[in-house]
């Protein structure tokens, strides 16, 4: 082979290379870390495994935040105002977490049927609220 | 009247544009050299107009001007004077006045340093800049002007500016990450301009080189800045959250820092002339996703984005127009750009070239993982996200490769380089480097990690060897002064890759519920919280709550921390308390009320969390530094 032939091989074999690798990395990294998103309602018609992690999308049940007398667990339910999920969670609630408010919560199912958080967000925003459940809020006002 | 003043001054400089843009072609077309050095007038015209457009938006917000519905929006006038200006930017419309007029700026700094280069081919960089920002000041008039007005039911104090927007950190990010941003405009305009001359010589190369540098420089500078207003700002502690907007910069970052090595090995050997190109326009291409991705509304939801259609719409087809027009030209004409020189496998160029596929491989993965939730939620395939476990995944071991790349390569001679000569070279930093790994991870830090002994190996790797390059024979004070600016930024990156290494895996992070005077336990420090006080800003109040940090009974620091409550918007916002240190930083976050007076609190031990962004100042400090330097001699 003529030698800049061969080493433009060379340099496409390392393309080609460091181009699977990453590949390789991101597929797996993909299916280790994708998680879907659902609103209460939608959580029903779902078969979720206990133990995946999923994500929830709501407002929190005005009424539902019960805070535990000695430790840092919480207790609250996430609602799309058709389905209710209880959800509980062990950690510092962020700031704009408010009843009636908008909430992400990041989790896995018990199997009790309850929603073991491992994460809770509220948007920056304070008139943020989940796509799918503004929908239904809106059509919930219509009525 | 001022407000139709600044909107009548944006129309005009649209008309500068329209002439900046459409002069040169004609010009070019008719053989008129009058047409065609037209551009560089224009661009001044250009950003003169942008610039009284911008005061005129900015005396609405001094004082206050509820009757246009931006200012209304964004500002209160109980907001401090430094907050009623910066909140001119705190939304659409005003972010992206401030775009197109960075964009002009840039411009015009270009006009005037460049007055004694080629006309004919300056021309054809004012004309690619004038396209660009033509379609941005369109885009502005037509689906988001800031100076709409209203004057029914004059509301008597506005929506206030978001609390977390009012921070001085944040305050000055924007600016600084726009110049980044539009700075690419100028390396997008170079490589449209070289495309169309069929010709990119060495000198052209060294007229770009500090171009890119600053873009690339305020980018950083927009970056740290940001990390570091979310570190003390959102009350979580994180100072990377990869969020799409942080993503967004850290896109055009990749490749401009790939621009950078390319248009160095361009400019010193020859090479890489049409890689070089490519990579100019796929930095803006970037940079310009980045704007589409915040301003678009696609972020909160694509289905946002679909009910209120214009902007997006025409920022989509914006998008578009730039990278398909662009890469067509490309297609077209990058095949006449041939190479000077060539160069082995074994060179600085293959190590330059094997760096630049790693940081194009970083942006397509961040890339994926920033898109594929908007792309299947808008074909209506199901709602997902994309966790930080999949960045931190892809990022870690590209991020090795890279510095390992970054350790050899500017040790490696150009063109060409024997095998035994090159190990001879690296084989001493390389054991020197494992052996303080491995020291620090056996005495210091306490707990054993691969990644993070990897992390810490990596770094230091980093660091000898970009000090290595210093000595030939002896320490060599010429080349310190030639190689300052790369020294810099190596440095930066290790400092960085160090910090990023022991904060994620040696800190300590605890959520505990205390009250007033109980302790708590944080590795060999103590924390007490001693007692709360009501506090009163000047547009806010609160609950100001007293901590005391001890080490082995020994007093190390009295910290206050803040929950507080903006008054006009109702929003809460904690104001974290924190021990800054070179070494370690102790960070107390308030949570909420709970019942007996306790309160939930974040308490986080962060080793070398400041090296992070040490580490970006430097790298910062290197694009200042290799700005200073002239061109390569020959």
């Amino acid at each position: 082979m003529r030698p800049i032939r061969k080493k433009r091989l060379q340099i496409i074999c390392l393309m080609v290379l460091a181009l699977g690798g990453a590949v390789a990395c991101i597929l797996y990294a993909l299916k280790q870390n994708i998680n879907a998103f659902y609103t209460p309602s939608e959580l029903i018609q779902q078969q979720i495994v206990a133990g995946q992690t999923i994500r929830i999308g709501g407002m929190v049940a005005t009424g539902s935040v019960k805070h535990s007398e000695d430790s840092l667990d919480v207790a609250f339910s996430v609602t799309d105002f058709t389905h209710q999920l209880p959800v509980t969670y062990t950690g510092v609630l962020p700031n704009l977490f408010r009843e009636g408010k908008g909430v992400v919560v990041q989790g896995q199912l018990s199997s009790q049927g309850a929603f073991v958080a491992t994460q809770v967000l509220a948007k920056h925003d304070e008139n943020y609220m989940p796509p799918q459940v503004a929908k239904k809020m809106a059509k919930a006002e219509a009525l | 009247m001022i407000p139709e003043f600044g909107l009548m001054a944006l129309i005009m400089a649209f008309c500068f544009a329209m002439v900046q843009s459409l002069c040169p072609l004609v010009g070019g077309i008719y053989g008129q050299r009058g047409l065609i050095v037209l551009g560089r007038q224009a661009v001044i015209g250009q950003f003169c107009c942008c610039l009284v457009s911008i005061i005129s938006l900015s005396y609405a917000f001094i004082y206050s001007d509820y009757s246009v519905i931006y200012v209304r929006e964004h500002s209160d006038h109980s907001l401090p004077l430094f907050y009623r200006i910066t909140a001119l930017w705190g939304g659409h419309e005003g972010s992206l006045l401030l775009w197109v007029t960075l964009l002009n700026g840039w411009g015009m700094w270009l006009a005037l340093r460049t007055r004694d280069v080629n006309e004919n081919f300056m021309a054809k960089i004012f004309c690619t800049l004038g396209w660009v920002s033509s379609g941005f000041l369109l885009f502005l008039l037509m689906t988001s002007s800031p100076f709409a007005r209203e004057f029914v039911n004059l509301p008597l104090s506005g929506k206030d500016l978001n609390p977390i927007l009012q921070d001085p950190g944040l305050a000055i990010h924007p600016p600084m990450l726009y110049m980044g941003y539009v700075g690419f405009a100028i390396a997008f305009a170079f490589s449209i301009a070289i495309l169309i001359e069929g010709k990119f010589s060495r000198e052209t190369a060294t007229m770009l080189r500090p171009w890119v540098l600053g873009a690339w420089g305020f980018l950083t500078l927009g970056i740290i800045l940001g990390s570091w207003w979310a570190y003390h700002e959102l009350g979580w502690g994180g100072w990377w959250f990869w969020d799409p907007v942080e993503n967004a910069s850290l896109l055009p970052w990749l490749v401009g820092t790939a621009l950078i090595h390319s248009v160095m090995a361009c400019e010193k050997r020859g090479v890489l002339k049409s890689w070089v190109v490519l990579l100019g326009i796929i930095s803006f291409a970037l940079s310009l996703l980045g704007t589409f991705l915040v301003r678009s509304g696609v972020l909160i939801s694509v289905h946002a984005f679909a009910n209120d259609p214009t902007r997006g719409t025409y920022l989509l087809y914006y998008l578009a127009l730039v990278i398909l027009s662009s890469f067509s030209i490309f297609a077209w004409r990058g095949p006449r750009l041939t190479r000077e020189g060539s160069f082995d496998f074994l060179s600085r160029e293959t190590f330059l070239l094997f760096n630049n596929l790693i940081l194009l491989v970083m942006m397509a993965t961040i890339l994926l993982g920033t898109l594929y939730p908007m792309l299947l939620d808008a074909l209506h395939l199901g709602q997902i996200s994309v966790g930080q476990p999949y960045f931190n995944a892809v990022f870690k071991p590209l991020a090795m490769l890279l510095i390992g790349a970054m350790a050899i390569g500017p040790l490696c001679t150009w063109q060409s380089m024997t095998l035994q000569k090159l190990l001879k070279k690296i084989s001493k930093a390389f054991v020197v480097a494992a052996i303080i790994a491995l020291l620090l991870t056996y005495f210091i830090f306490d707990k054993f990690y691969l990644m993070a002994f990897l992390g810490t190996f990596f770094s230091v790797w980093l660091c000898l060897s970009t000090l290595q390059s210093l000595f030939k024979k002896g320490f060599s004070f010429s080349r310190l002064k030639e190689h300052r600016s790369m020294i810099a930024a190596h440095l930066g990156v290790a400092f960085c890759a160090m910090g990023v290494t022991v904060t994620s895996y040696h800190g300590i992070e605890r959520d505990v519920r205390m009250a007033p005077q109980e302790t708590v336990q944080l590795g060999t420090y103590k924390v007490t919280f001693e007692s709360t006080s009501p506090i009163e800003g000047p547009n806010y109040s609160g609950i100001g709550a007293n901590f005391h940090l001890t080490k082995n009974n020994a007093h190390v620091a009295n910290l206050q921390g803040e929950k507080r409550l903006y008054h006009v918007s109702q929003m809460p916002l904690t104001q974290a308390a924190i021990k800054p240190g070179l070494f370690y930083d102790v960070y107390i976050a308030l949570g909420e009320v709970l019942n007996h007076g306790a309160w939930s609190v974040r308490i986080y031990y962060k080793p070398l969390i400041r090296w992070i962004w040490l580490g970006g100042l430097l790298m910062v400090a290197g694009a200042v530094l290799g700005l200073r330097r002239r061109g390569y001699r020959r």
